[in-house]
């Protein structure tokens, strides 16, 4: 079993195709919707956590592609300048995925990265800048 | 009769070492059984703290003079301009100021770069005078290589301050952080119960001449801030529910650490600094007993839609709400995020009852009291003379 996270970029005409039932049902694959963005008869995006099995995966993204989908595998992560932060706060204003908490005790940050769904908004959010894109 | 005590009598227990000191989070605890007559005769000092941002700061430099002298007209410090009209090789640079093609590097980090002991180029300009017959210098300083340095800081430490929110339907950059749209968010600044000028809301023990501690060392009350506004609505216990008084601090800036001072840049904002400040407060009597007693559900925000024109209110809520992660608006619960620091604010706190604790600190009766029913004027528009 592997877990991998990808963004998938809808063309307008793909959008209205079942591709997340298709991919649990003929690739035995588990979905976690990270993030979704769709913009009816427009484009949409969605970022996909998939596990499974690693042939299942490669060929649930064969079938995703198959169809004008542009499907990334999703490297990038959030990388936190930790030994620099005040704890201020700020950056917990926008992350509604839960990644950044204020920890109600001593009030300092905590990052949980597994729950990053990397929507970038601590980046300008953090007044010191401690948030940056990495790549792998 | 109940207890009243002196400065001096604080300042001699504290010298030998016997007085009792608390931060305003523990005296808040304490209060929940015990009476103030009876903090009165426990406790004798309160520290009071805030690690926030604070736009209204910046340093006074003496640059010291080059041979041949120059009148500085025009002065810039790693490109950011200074204020070049004090005197020939003074000048203040403000926490705000910033080169426009640069927006993200400004005063705030010329100050932090400083503290940090790094090399700062300096780039004066001077129309040349008989005594001071230098036109243009370019060279690079350091802590060590200047006269004074010193934190002025005109507007600091803020009297409790507004909740942010946004109603509009686009996210806003603000010196209160990021505020999503549809009231997503809201984010308060204060330390609440250990913010220093809400343990002592009337001012009876902070004035003129207050010594304090200021970013790591210690500094001083030099004023009333600007802005200062004492006739804002209170709750029942007189406390202000919206920002209100501010005060003017100074001290000596090559003493101070970057742990409490620091440099910040808000996204379509500017520049700021995060201000490090610990007020202590002596308990002379009830009164001032009750007064630090106060705890966060007694004291309240309000809260301020600063998407629209005029920062509408909307509502009133307590630090206990705001800490509890969510308030409610309208029936509408939103998500709440703090933009000071708490955790730094708290270290300020226990470090000043250290240093009064071991007799290194001694507390200050204000040389002079704040002003009385102070307002604001706004500024208005009337047509200019000269046009
Ligand atoms: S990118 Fe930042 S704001 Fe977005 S989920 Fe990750 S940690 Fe939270
Ligand atoms: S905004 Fe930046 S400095 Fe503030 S808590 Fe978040 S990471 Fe730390």
């Amino acid at each position: 079993m592997i877990k991998k996270r990808y963004i998938l970029n809808f063309p307008p005409e793909s959008g209205d195709k079942a591709f997340t039932y298709h991919l649990v049902k003929d690739y035995d694959i588990r979905i976690n919707i990270l993030k979704a963005e769709v913009f009816p008869g427009k484009r949409g995006s969605l970022l996909l956590e998939l596990q499974g099995k690693k042939e299942n995966i490669e060929k649930g993204v064969e079938y995703i592609v198959s169809h004008k989908i542009k499907c990334e595998p999703l490297d990038k992560r959030i990388y936190f300048q930790e030994e620099k932060c005040i704890d201020c706060g700020n950056c917990t204003a926008v992350c509604f995925a839960g990644a950044l908490t204020m920890n109600k005790t001593n009030w300092k940050l905590n990052f949980d990265k597994n729950k990053c769904v990397v929507c970038e908004l601590c980046i300008p959010a953090c007044p010191l800048k401690l948030f940056k894109i990495d790549f792998n | 009769m109940s207890k009243i005590k002196t400065y001096e009598e604080i300042n001699q227990k504290l010298k030998a070492g016997k007085a009792v000191v608390l931060t305003a989070e523990e005296v808040s605890k304490m209060a929940q059984e015990a009476s103030p007559e009876e903090i009165v005769e426990k406790v004798d000092v309160v520290t009071t703290a805030t690690f926030g941002a604070m736009c209204s700061s910046g340093a006074i430099i003496n640059f010291g003079h080059s041979t041949p002298p120059i009148r500085m007209e025009k002065i810039r410090l790693n490109g950011v301009p200074c204020y070049e009209g004090l005197a020939a090789v003074d000048s203040y640079i403000g926490a705000t100021a910033c080169d426009p093609d640069n927006p993200t590097y400004g005063g705030a980090h010329v100050i932090q770069d400083l503290l940090e002991g790094k090399d700062i180029v300096l780039e004066a300009w001077g129309k040349g005078t008989d005594c001071y017959p230098r036109k243009h210098i370019k060279t690079k300083i350091n802590i060590n290589t200047i006269n004074e340095l010193i934190l002025f800081n005109p507007r600091n430490a803020y009297q409790n301050y507004n909740v942010a929110v946004n109603t509009t339907k686009k996210m806003i950059h603000t010196y209160m952080g990021t505020l999503l749209p549809n009231l997503r968010n809201a984010t308060y600044s204060t330390s609440g119960e250990l913010s220093p000028l809400l343990n002592d809301p009337e001012f009876k023990t902070i004035g003129i001449g207050t010594r304090i501690f200021l970013g790591g060392t210690q500094g001083f009350v030099v004023w009333p801030g600007t802005q200062f506004h004492t006739t804002r609505p209170k709750n029942e216990l007189g406390v202000p529910v919206t920002n209100a008084a501010t005060i003017a601090v100074m001290g000596n800036l090559k003493e101070m650490s970057p742990e409490y001072i620091q440099a910040a840049y808000y996204e379509k904002y500017g520049v700021s600094m995060f201000v490090g400040i610990g007020i202590p407060i002596p308990v002379l009597n009830v009164e001032m007993a009750k007064r630090v007693s106060v705890n966060n559900s007694q004291i309240q925000s309000s809260v301020l839609d600063y998407g629209t024109v005029g920062t509408p209110k909307l509502g009133e809520v307590s630090y206990e709400e705001l800490r509890s992660g969510s308030i409610k608006i309208g029936g509408k619960k939103i998500r709440t995020a703090p933009v000071a620091s708490l955790s730094k604010a708290r270290k300020i706190a226990n470090e000043l009852k250290e240093w009064l604790e071991t007799g290194n600190f001694e507390i200050s009766k204000p040389v002079q009291m704040f002003p009385q029913n102070t307002s604001l004027k706004s500024l208005k528009e009337t047509e200019a003379d000269h046009d």
